[in-house]
């Protein structure tokens, strides 16, 4: 049994069956890319994932616990992270605090009364931070403000972000939508880094072939709200369905 | 020093040798001179100085830190003035459980309001937060007369019960405020040459409470409570996806903000113990909004200058009347001066609103981040010209 296991979800916006029927088991210590065109329902399914949406009939658990019905910072406190499309970041504070935040809510927890204590003397954590820093090589960007930093640097803070907290499972949302190859490639780098370390699962969605194929141990593809298709990487390629439906080629 | 970084403890220092030295630093000119009208050292203005510097410092917290824009904070002030009101009239004319109490009463009234009026954000907050402090006003004045005593205000009487202490003092009066003896409107002055200083207890007690106030503020704004605070102003999504639950981080900054409210509110009416309706008003809320603004929101000190900004202006620009005026400009020809007067006639005395408008206006377009941003500016064009000094090469980069 996977670490994230997706049964018979089904999710209609009104008239629009976005996702139907969906099932999906996730293998823990493993990358695996959902794929699909435009429309598909990538979206969605991750927005059931993490708690934004609660599919109409189905179920999504995760390590055997159900996360339907918890709110965002529940499930994340469960240990799942999540990478957004458009890079979420703190863009008001410096890098240093924002990488304090999480650092905060992982030993803390949802909420702390620490209002008499200073960030500054939280040395231990401070230290983690840091530490998480200079791995995705951004400690000299450390007392800069967020907001002012190029979109790479901006992703790779937050995906620096979801990292310290150590979650189990990491959802990426088209981690290098609108990004110049140079950095698509070290967005790839970097991920391949956080896959060698070890104990993390992941869960890609992405429009980039590129990213996806020289990531991924497994591939999921959705048409139209229902997976098409589940395999390894290689066998994805040659699938004659999934070249019709998703790469737009006839067989 | 405190548990404060160097910086922030000489700021606390310059704030508490201003706020000691404020009856000097008030009154620089000599009294009965002509410009002795612009002296604002007397108590009844410094008190007002630091008990609103307390009322912004706590509005800050909730705004600047978090950006959630309360509108009804001056319902806090009002239940802080009206609770001190009636432990002078049931318990004792000792300043201190009446203070406490109007704490108290205001951080439950903030729990309340606070818990209802953050389901929602932005706009709908601030509307609901409006509602909320209109409605306190109109039961103060109307439903509530039996607590509040309506549109008269609740006043101190010779009938009051008052357990500890007596209704009526040694010479047939109401008693007055005092911290364990120390009367609140005693007064010490002295007299240095043409100049009159004036020290008051009442002040020093304000002032001392403000200091306690500004160091817990900077206290929550270096705390990890308060980096969750920016944190909420900043991206609301990505906190709930770090695993932060941002409805406890505002509700707690809403009730220490509402506390605060009820602090000055509390030596209000310590300071002259009676209290009205119209304290709660609107204008009373948006008051708060401007002097933080003016000052500058989410800066520490911001909100102090802001508040006795205003405050100088509600009390010493009102003051200037056309005799004034016509003191002022009685060297220029008989024609030229009534011109002068009729021309500057708008913008003092009963018009002082309208410069303060002006001047609100002028902060907000020019300097965003309120009069601390200027003070900074200028910081940095006197370190400029500095380094321009010291090193020719400086002069070749660009300005910004």
């Amino acid at each position: 049994m996977g670490i994230l296991e997706v049964k018979d979800v089904n999710k209609r916006f009104g008239g629009l069956q976005a996702l139907g029927n969906v099932n999906l088991s996730v293998a823990d210590n493993t990358v695996h890319a959902i794929i699909g065109p435009n429309g598909a329902g990538k979206s969605t399914l991750l927005n059931c994932l993490v708690g934004k949406l609660i599919p109409d009939t189905g179920s999504v658990m995760f390590d055997g616990q159900s996360v339907l019905g918890r709110k965002p910072y529940e499930i994340n406190q469960m240990g799942i992270s999540r990478v957004f499309q458009t890079p979420e970041i703190f863009g008001d504070l410096t890098v240093m605090e924002n990488m304090m935040i999480p650092c905060l809510a992982r030993r803390d927890g949802s909420f702390r009364m620490h209002a008499l204590a200073s960030v500054f003397s939280e040395k231990a954590l401070r230290a983690r931070a840091e530490e998480m820093l200079a791995e995705v090589k951004m400690l000299d960007k450390r007392d800069m403000h967020a907001a002012s930093m190029s979109r790479g640097d901006k992703r790779r803070l937050e995906m620096a972000m979801c990292l310290v907290q150590e979650p189990r499972l990491l959802l990426l949302d088209e981690p290098t939508a609108g990004m110049a190859r140079a950095d698509t490639n070290n967005t790839i780098d970097l991920l391949k880094d956080i896959k060698a370390r070890g104990n993390i699962t992941m869960c890609i969605i992405e429009h980039d072939m590129h990213v996806v194929f020289s990531l991924a141990d497994r591939i999921t593809v959705l048409a139209q709200g229902t997976p098409l298709v589940e395999d390894t990487p290689a066998n994805i390629k040659g699938h004659p369905k999934v070249r019709e439906a998703y790469l737009g080629e006839s067989a | 020093m405190f548990g404060l970084d160097k910086k922030d403890t000489t700021l606390l220092l310059i704030v508490a040798v201003l706020t000691m030295f404020a009856p000097f630093i008030l009154n620089p000119f000599p009294a009965g001179s002509g410009m002795a009208q612009f002296n604002a050292g007397y108590p009844d203005l410094m008190q007002r100085f630091v008990i609103f510097g307390i009322f912004a410092i706590g509005f800050n917290i909730l705004f600047g830190l978090t950006g959630y824009l309360s509108f009804g904070h001056a319902a806090f002030l009002g239940v802080g003035s009206y609770s001190a009101v009636w432990m002078f009239k049931l318990l004792s004319m000792n300043v201190i459980p009446a203070i406490i109490l109007s704490v108290i009463v205001a951080g439950v009234f903030a729990l309340i309001i606070g818990f209802v009026s953050l389901r929602r954000s932005g706009i709908y907050f601030s509307i609901l937060t409006l509602a909320f402090a209109q409605m306190s006003f109109a039961l103060a004045y109307s439903v509530l007369t039996p607590i509040t005593n309506g549109e008269t205000g609740l006043q101190l009487s010779l009938s009051d019960p008052r357990i500890l202490g007596t209704s009526v003092s040694a010479d047939g009066g109401i008693p007055v405020t005092s911290l364990f003896g120390i009367e609140m409107r005693s007064t010490a002055e002295m007299q240095l040459g043409p100049w009159l200083f004036q020290f008051n207890a009442g002040y020093y007690l304000c002032a001392v409470l403000m200091l306690v106030a500004f160091y817990l503020a900077i206290r929550i704004f270096r705390s990890p409570f308060g980096l969750m605070l920016r944190a909420v102003k900043s991206n609301q999504q990505r906190m709930n996806y770090t695993g932060l639950n941002a409805r406890p981080y505002t509700l707690a900054a809403f009730v220490i903000s509402g506390m605060y409210a009820g602090l000055a509110g509390g030596l209000l009416a310590s300071m002259d113990p009676l209290a009205g309706a119209e304290r709660m008003q609107w204008t009373a809320s948006g008051e708060v909004v401007l002097m933080t603004i003016l000052g500058g929101a989410g800066t520490l000190i911001g909100p102090v200058l802001g508040a006795g900004f205003i405050k100088y202006f509600e009390n010493i620009f009102s003051k200037i009347n056309d005799n004034v005026l016509h003191s002022w400009f009685a060297f220029m020809p008989d024609g030229l001066e009534d011109l002068m007067v009729t021309i500057v006639h708008p913008f003092v005395g009963k018009g002082w609103s309208l410069t303060l408008g002006l001047m609100f206006m002028a902060v907000v377009i020019f300097l965003p981040g309120g009069l601390v941003e200027g003070g900074q500016k200028i910081g940095k064009m006197f370190r400029r010209k500095k380094a321009v000094d010291g090193t020719p090469s400086a002069a070749k980069t660009p300005a910004e």
